[in-house]
């Protein structure tokens, strides 16, 4: 009975409150973000913990006023993972008046490119889609703002060169891989620096839904027992990786994980912290509260009187979620200064986002430089290291063989 | 459909297989074509048209899957496997060879329709849950085939961009315009479909179904017809497939896995088995409920939570809510929505003097 009235009090309070913010909406000024999610499909590990981040940034800019002066509401559509609810997203983002989208796939970025570009409305994938989106001259509202696979396969081998002490000549590399576009997208990169490095690489093709490698891993582990293995997995088969590389007594030290295969779920679902310790991983943002704008949001959720959001506790997707929020937030400020306060429209923030640089977000956000004919960012990753318990960062920003990715973009189409 | 009639007065045959039993049907037609061709994309703003967009596409494939699960009685888990054997038949025409649509939709459903009537053989002797077995290795096969031919797949990304489909010069890329062009197609699959059920072959189907070896006693070639299932399912799969591929102005099988068959089986059990009306139903239960359930849970979750946490609970009760309406009709009439349609018009039918 007293919970009723406490319900019914609230709903009249906050109906109240709906329609004076109603009434308010009229005068204030609002700019709209549409956000793609997969909160309950085939990659939901990665989108409960992203999609809160996104959220939570938002809900910190607005309350400090927004954006000069413009409140940002964020439209958020769950796809779940699937193409058509994607198209659907895409055109209620339309609807809403939105000013940028935030993609989530890898097939549903291929499938709204040519919308994108005919709807002049600009749309970020960070981590997945092609990467020969990076090239903006050829995909003029797909932006990446993150490495691209690409990136991360170069990144990798640098970084396992760096691991074997300096020279790759005559060593052995496993690449271990997800049967799809995505996990193929980098052979190309690994094949050529195999070459110019002199090294001998091997791939190991995990088919779908990648939960049983046994016999890969063995293959790996038995045989061709290589001095440094690359793992690009998704979903629930990084874990599946990282416990049967341990089990089969391979140092997990000599192993580097692309961004989809590097989050904190990963390693607890593999057994913990104590199994996966050496494993090392690629990121595109900064892991981890230890950050202001971390301190900040969860001030925030303190002075409501709420608890810490528990999406957190995955802090590599949280943080990414917190990245790309921030981006986005940063493409459209400087689209409304460029306009001096008007409000702006999507290809003015499409200039915006070309005009961001240096934006760093206290070290979690890579330095990166999007222009008009970059629209990755630069390519820059970070490795963390799972040590003692969690992951620390081993080594800065860092990006590689740009040579050789400029020469195969050149090449595509 | 929408008329009611004051009593059966067939007096032969061919009135009994009239599509239009009564001139009050021709009207009804009528206004229905004046509503989907005139009044709505007039109307309607770009956002609703696009998911009846979605929609039309998804009738054609559940039309095709329904002729051969609800017609012919063979169980297929293969369906989004043809769709992608068309979707990259018409990409690469239309790439390699520039050919314009017209050409490449009807290309599309024959080359899927010959891959269909190839992974349809094993029906000819197993039935049942053996058959979906063996449909599901087609499906795995013809996307692992497709996945590791860039001569088909065009590339490490597996997906080939295709130009806006043109008529007469003209570029059809809006939401609007593409309505039209899938209007089209999809009202097309609707009218053959309803020809091919009460034709000679649509009742070879049912008799197959209904009963194979007395279909075989009664002169009916069930090898042929079979297979012959397979093909004309397998080419509305194609068709279906050809028209995401130019809708979304790109072919990648990755749209096309197993759980899209699955969708496909939900549409058709939902809508209704062996019936034109139920996947029509089916295709726009399934496609259109998870969008109106989110449409119209947003205002309300609004009241209660912050828009963070608003999308959360959406997602989740929007699932829970969808399995739990696809429960409640299945229980309320486990033949579907067309059989429920067709309860309520029987119950109107002699309303209000019923005994």
């Amino acid at each position: 009975m007293k919970h009723t009235r406490r319900w019914l009090g609230a709903a009249f309070a906050a109906g109240v409150v709906a329609l004076a913010a109603g009434a308010a909406f009229a005068q204030d000024k609002e700019v709209v973000f549409g956000l793609q999610c997969d909160r309950t499909g085939a990659t939901q590990t990665v989108g409960i913990f992203l999609c809160p981040g996104y959220h939570d940034y938002i809900a910190l800019l607005n309350s400090k006023g927004g954006i000069e002066g413009y409140k940002i509401r964020v439209v958020e559509i769950d796809h779940e993972y699937k193409v058509p609810p994607a198209m659907e997203a895409h055109e209620r983002f339309k609807l809403e008046g939105a000013i940028l989208e935030s993609l989530y796939g890898t097939p549903q970025t291929a499938a709204l490119t040519k919308k994108l570009e005919e709807d002049k409305l600009l749309g970020t994938s960070p981590g997945f889609g092609t990467a020969a989106a990076t090239d903006g001259k050829k995909f003029p509202y797909v932006f990446p703002i993150a490495a691209s696979y690409w990136s991360q396969g170069a990144a990798a081998v640098a970084f396992a060169k760096k691991e074997l002490g300096g020279s790759l000549k005559g060593k052995k590399i496993a690449y271990l891989f997800y049967d799809n576009p995505a996990g193929k997208e980098p052979l190309v990169i690994l094949e050529d620096l195999a070459k110019s490095e002199g090294f001998e690489l091997r791939t190991f093709a995990v088919p779908a839904p990648g939960l049983e490698m046994a016999a890969q891993i063995l293959d790996i582990t038995g045989r061709y027992r290589p001095d440094f293995v690359i793992a690009h997995l998704f979903g629930r088969s990084p874990s599946v990786s990282i416990k049967e590389l341990k089990g089969k007594g391979y140092p997990l030290s000599k192993v580097v994980s692309l961004v989809w295969g590097a989050s904190e779920a990963d390693i607890k679902a593999a057994g913990g912290y104590a199994v996966a310790e050496g494993y090392h991983t690629l990121q595109f943002a900064g892991v981890g509260g230890d950050f202001q704008v971390i301190k900040d949001i969860n001030a925030m959720y303190q002075s409501q009187g709420k608890p810490v959001p528990a999406a957190q506790e995955v802090s590599v997707y949280y943080n990414r979620g917190v990245m790309i929020a921030a981006i986005h937030a940063e493409a459209a400020r400087n689209a409304i200064k460029a306009k001096g306060g008007a409000r702006p429209t999507s290809e003015d923030v499409k200039r915006g986002m070309e005009s961001i640089n240096g934006f760093t977000l206290g070290g979690m956000v890579p330095p990166m430089e999007i222009t008009e004919a970059d629209h990755e960012g630069g390519g820059w990753v970070q490795v963390w290291t799972v040590k003692g318990g969690k992951l620390v960062k081993n080594g800065d920003w860092f990006r590689a063989y740009r040579d050789v990715l400029n020469k195969h973009l050149a090449a595509t189409n | 459909m929408l008329h009611r009639e004051s009593g059966v007065f067939k007096t032969s045959y061919a009135a009994d297989m009239a599509l239009y039993p009564l001139p009050i049907a021709r009207w009804t037609i009528l206004a229905i074509i004046v509503l989907f061709a005139v009044i709505l994309p007039v109307s309607l703003h770009e956002y609703y048209l696009s998911i009846i967009n979605l929609s039309l596409i998804a009738i054609v494939g559940a039309l095709g899957l329904n002729i051969l699960v609800g017609y012919t009685g063979q169980i297929s888990v293969g369906h989004a496997a043809f769709m992608s054997v068309g979707a990259y038949t018409a990409a690469n025409l239309a790439v390699k060879l520039g050919l314009p649509f017209w050409i490449t939709l009807p290309a599309g459903g024959l080359m899927a329709a010959l891959v269909g009537a190839i992974v349809g053989i094993p029906s000819l002797r197993i039935k049942g849950l053996y058959l979906a077995i063996a449909t599901l290795a087609g499906q795995l096969i013809i996307e692992w085939i497709i996945n590791h031919t860039p001569a088909i797949s065009g590339g490490a990304q597996a997906s080939i961009q295709v130009p806006r489909p043109t008529l007469w010069g003209h570029e059809l890329k809006s939401q609007g315009q593409l309505y039209f062009f899938l209007l089209f197609f999809a009202a097309l699959a609707i009218v053959a479909t309803l020809n091919l059920v009460r034709s000679r072959i649509g009742r070879a189907f049912v008799a197959i179904r209904d009963q194979d070896i007395a279909a075989e006693i009664i002169g009916i070639n069930i090898y042929r017809y079979k297979l012959l299932s397979f093909a004309i399912s397998s080419f509305y799969a194609g068709v279906c497939g050809v028209l995401y591929t130019y809708y979304l102005g790109i072919a990648n099988y990755e749209q096309f896995q197993i759980v899209v068959s699955i969708d496909y089986l939900a549409m058709i059990i939902i809508g209704g088995l062996g019936s034109v009306l139920g996947s029509v139903l089916g295709a726009v239960f399934v496609t259109m409920l998870p969008i109106v359930l989110r449409l119209a849970m947003e205002p309300l979750a609004g009241l209660f939570f912050s828009p963070g946490e608003m999308s959360s609970v959406i997602a989740s009760t929007r699932l829970v809510l969808f399995g739990g309406l696809i429960i409640f009709f299945l229980v309320v009439e486990p033949e579907g929505l067309n059989r429920l349609w067709r309860n309520i018009r029987n119950y109107f039918r002699v309303w209000p003097f019923s005994y």
